[in-house]
């Protein structure tokens, strides 16, 4: 099985290659990045006006399954992957059951070789049902293939179990990933604190429940040696606190989400339950601190958080309305628009975050196009327009705050494995 | 004249200053009508209305109720504790279940923020907010701001006193919104835990002291403290509140001579104001609460009836 993806713009930070290529991929492997590729008999694939990379990594999906498949599952989180660019993501634990022990894990694992589209890598738990109180078995979760351990959703609140998670994961050399949120401080918020909190009369949520985690946990990989993740950072102090880390020589890594790199909380006013999603919608001086955090290397990944509901979760008062924004089928769409289309980003440090950045945070063998290594590759379209529409998209959730927007410049083509699984709107 | 362009009444922060005078001039005629003794005008006569109390309320049930009945509107009051919300109906069938019924308008109190805009966009009915959480109580400061002008004579440039709970009061918001239209100086002041942040940015003046914020002040609108706020840790005691932020009779001498006391009601004797003042003739409690049911049939009769002449006929 050959295929030639020819006349592309093929940008593959991992290399530093940014030109007009051709790729040939022989038995689901990268065999040839150069010009003028060409044979008889081989599916050749017309990527002029085309932005080729490496394969898209989302390291932080909410995959649903097993147990609430009403909000998503393996096969509709996957297929809507594949629809956003994305190659490879990590599933979230906080799954009924939790993804603590082997068997969990090892479902999620065989499921998405069956029926995935794209490659799945799960995320267990860094405690026992997330309660916080005892760790997972994580040598086990690593043995069934977990990449990661997160207690996403819920922050671990004692400091010597986050202690004891670090000290413990190094073994492994995979990360902690840190939800950060001082449930105390956050209780019952419902938005960011500020000036749009008071007006609109929403209990606010201050970027202190964040930064106070966040810097727990980086005085604890201090302390530990060991490698803390801070997940979907949202805030000026988080990007400080990360950047002054790193310049110490912390282990720290961190990423953020389209979301709150576009969008602040003023639009929470509408009361659209769309736009509720923790941690919230931050203002715009926290917009602008995460977008110079992009530009100078604070932040590792862009990563969706993918969380998507079904309608009965969002369709309701906005206090009772769950947390989350269904995120994977506009991600790339909503930075290239907005970051790349404005001049914030580079279109090649934008490829490097979603593919070499979330490769190096976890410790993968993706996110290149080196010669040999398996052919995930992503195709952008940068002259496509949509409007967007959630109906059209392939995850059961359809909460999003994009919702009738349009945005330019859209995935094209999402080949996995060497297959092509997405095609100009359709998962094949 | 009718409030056309509007299906709704959700807040005072997207009401033109234009609408609430007309609500506040249409507001005179009927609180004749209160007056007579045939209280009643056939102004809404075939018009269907229903209040749906989500939170406790004694007066704006009641005063929206009878408001409603003044007109000659069928008024109907869902009792939400007895209703198909507590076998687990959703928000949404509830307002869908009142349209098809066939009422016109339905005034909805919840204690989330929010819901009545979420109502106002899933129904054909027209939606007046009765208070949502801590985001808006609008008929409550139409109320104040017609009892005020009601007294001075004008809205225009008074220095006015909010006191009290201002992060938690739907109160506070709608007051400073709708004054500040009139070009009032509006004030907040109260604890420090009990102010919302960046709350200077409405074009209000904060301060802590109770001393300073009443210095010169044509009103002071005097906050309900809940004391449930106590509990959560926002303030030591409602002793120690009181010491505070309790306004009564001797500290008035700092405020202007015809100073006017408003408070929304339930009064805390004793905890936001003293009772003597309560009780004084400066209070306008009792005032607000019928002002209230002129206001409220004013907004009803602009929002469901016909031309405004229709009343002095």
């Amino acid at each position: 099985m050959r295929l030639i993806i020819k006349g592309g713009r093929v940008i593959d930070p991992a290399n530093n290659i940014d030109e007009l290529l051709d790729i040939l991929i022989a038995d689901g492997k990268i065999a040839a990045v150069e010009a003028g590729i060409s044979e008889v008999n081989t599916e050749t694939i017309d990527a002029r006006n085309k932005i080729v990379c490496p394969g898209f990594i989302d390291m932080h999906v909410h995959l649903r399954e097993p147990g609430f498949e009403y909000k998503e599952d393996i096969v509709s989180g996957t297929k809507a992957a594949a629809a956003g660019g994305f190659t490879t993501i990590c599933a979230m634990p906080n799954t009924d059951p939790p993804v603590d022990n082997f068997v969990t894990a090892s479902y999620i694992v065989d499921r998405a070789k069956i029926l995935g589209v794209v490659n799945v890598l799960p995320i267990g738990t860094i405690t026992k049902k997330q309660a916080g109180s005892e760790l997972s078995a994580i040598a086990e979760l690593v043995d069934a293939g977990c990449v990661a351990v997160s207690d996403d959703g819920k922050p671990v609140v004692r400091a010597d179990i986050m202690r004891n998670a670090l000290e413990y994961a190094k073994m492994f050399s995979i990360p902690v990933l840190s939800h950060c949120e001082d449930i105390d401080l956050a209780k019952g918020g419902l938005m960011h604190e500020g000036y749009f909190s008071t007006i609109y009369g929403l209990k606010g949520i201050p970027t202190a429940a964040e930064e106070l985690m966040a810097a727990r946990d980086i005085i604890l990989a201090e302390l530990t040696g060991a490698h803390i993740h801070i997940c979907h950072a949202s805030t000026k102090g988080s990007m400080d606190l990360v950047r002054n880390a790193k310049a110490r020589g912390i282990n720290v890594t961190c990423e953020v989400t389209p979301h709150h790199l576009t969008l602040s909380d003023e639009i929470v006013g509408s009361y659209d339950t769309f736009t509720k999603v923790n941690p919230p919608l931050r203002s715009s001086e926290h917009i602008s601190a995460l977008r110079a955090a992009l530009q100078d290397g604070t932040v590792d990944c862009i990563a969706t958080d993918h969380a998507p509901h079904n309608f009965e979760s969002k369709d309701c008062e906005y206090e009772l309305a769950s947390f989350g924004i269904s995120g994977l089928e506009t991600a790339i769409a909503v930075v290239m628009d907005k970051l790349v289309n404005t001049g914030v980003l580079k279109i090649n440090e934008m490829v490097g975050l979603f593919t070499v950045g979330p490769a190096k945070v976890l410790g993968i063998d993706k996110g290149s196009l080196t010669l040999g290594k398996i052919a995930d590759i992503s195709i952008i379209d940068p002259e496509a327009r949509k409007v967007v529409n959630p109906n059209d998209f392939y995850s059961k959730g359809k909460n999003t705050p994009y919702k009738n927007m349009e945005l330019k410049a859209w995935p094209w083509m999402t080949i996995v494995n060497g297959q092509v699984v997405y095609r100009e709107g359709k998962v094949i | 004249m009718k409030l056309e362009q509007r299906k709704d009444l959700l807040g005072l922060r997207d009401m033109s200053r234009k609408e609430i005078e007309l609500i506040l001039d249409t507001a005179i005629p009927m609180k004749d009508v209160i007056s007579r003794d045939i209280k009643k005008v056939p102004a809404l006569r075939g018009k269907a209305m229903v209040t749906v109390f989500y939170e406790n309320s004694t007066r704006t049930r009641t005063s929206f109720e009878l408001a409603g009945k003044y007109l000659s509107a069928d008024t109907v009051n869902l009792a939400v504790s007895t209703s198909s919300v507590q076998k687990g109906e959703s928000l949404r069938d509830t307002i869908k279940t009142m349209e098809v019924m066939g009422f016109d308008l339905m005034v909805i109190r919840h204690a989330m923020s929010g819901t009545p805009h979420y109502v106002a966009k899933n129904t054909k009915m027209r939606v007046i907010n009765a208070g949502d959480g801590t985001n808006e109580h609008p008929t409550q400061a139409l109320l104040d701001m017609y009892t005020i002008k009601e007294k001075k004579g004008t809205l225009e440039n008074l220095k006015v006193a909010i006191v009290g709970d201002i992060l938690h009061s739907r109160v506070a918001r709608s007051n400073i919104y709708g004054l500040k239209k009139f070009g009032c100086e509006v004030r907040v002041v109260g604890p420090t835990t009990l102010m919302p942040p960046e709350i200077e940015k409405l074009g209000v003046k904060s301060y802590f002291s109770l001393e300073e914020a009443i210095n010169g002040v044509d009103v002071i609108n005097v906050l309900r403290v809940q004391r449930e706020r106590q509990q959560s840790g926002l303030f030591p005691s409602l002793d120690e509140y009181a010491r505070l932020y309790m306004v009564n009779t001797k500290m008035l001498s700092k405020a202007k001579d015809d100073v006017l006391i408003l408070h929304p009601g339930p009064v805390n004797r004793g905890v936001e104001i003293s009772s003597e003042l309560a009780d004084s003739s400066q209070a306008l409690i009792n005032e607000q609460v019928s002002n209230g049911v002129a206001v409220r049939m004013a907004l009803l009769f602009l929002m469901m009836g016909g031309a405004r002449d229709e009343i002095n006929n």
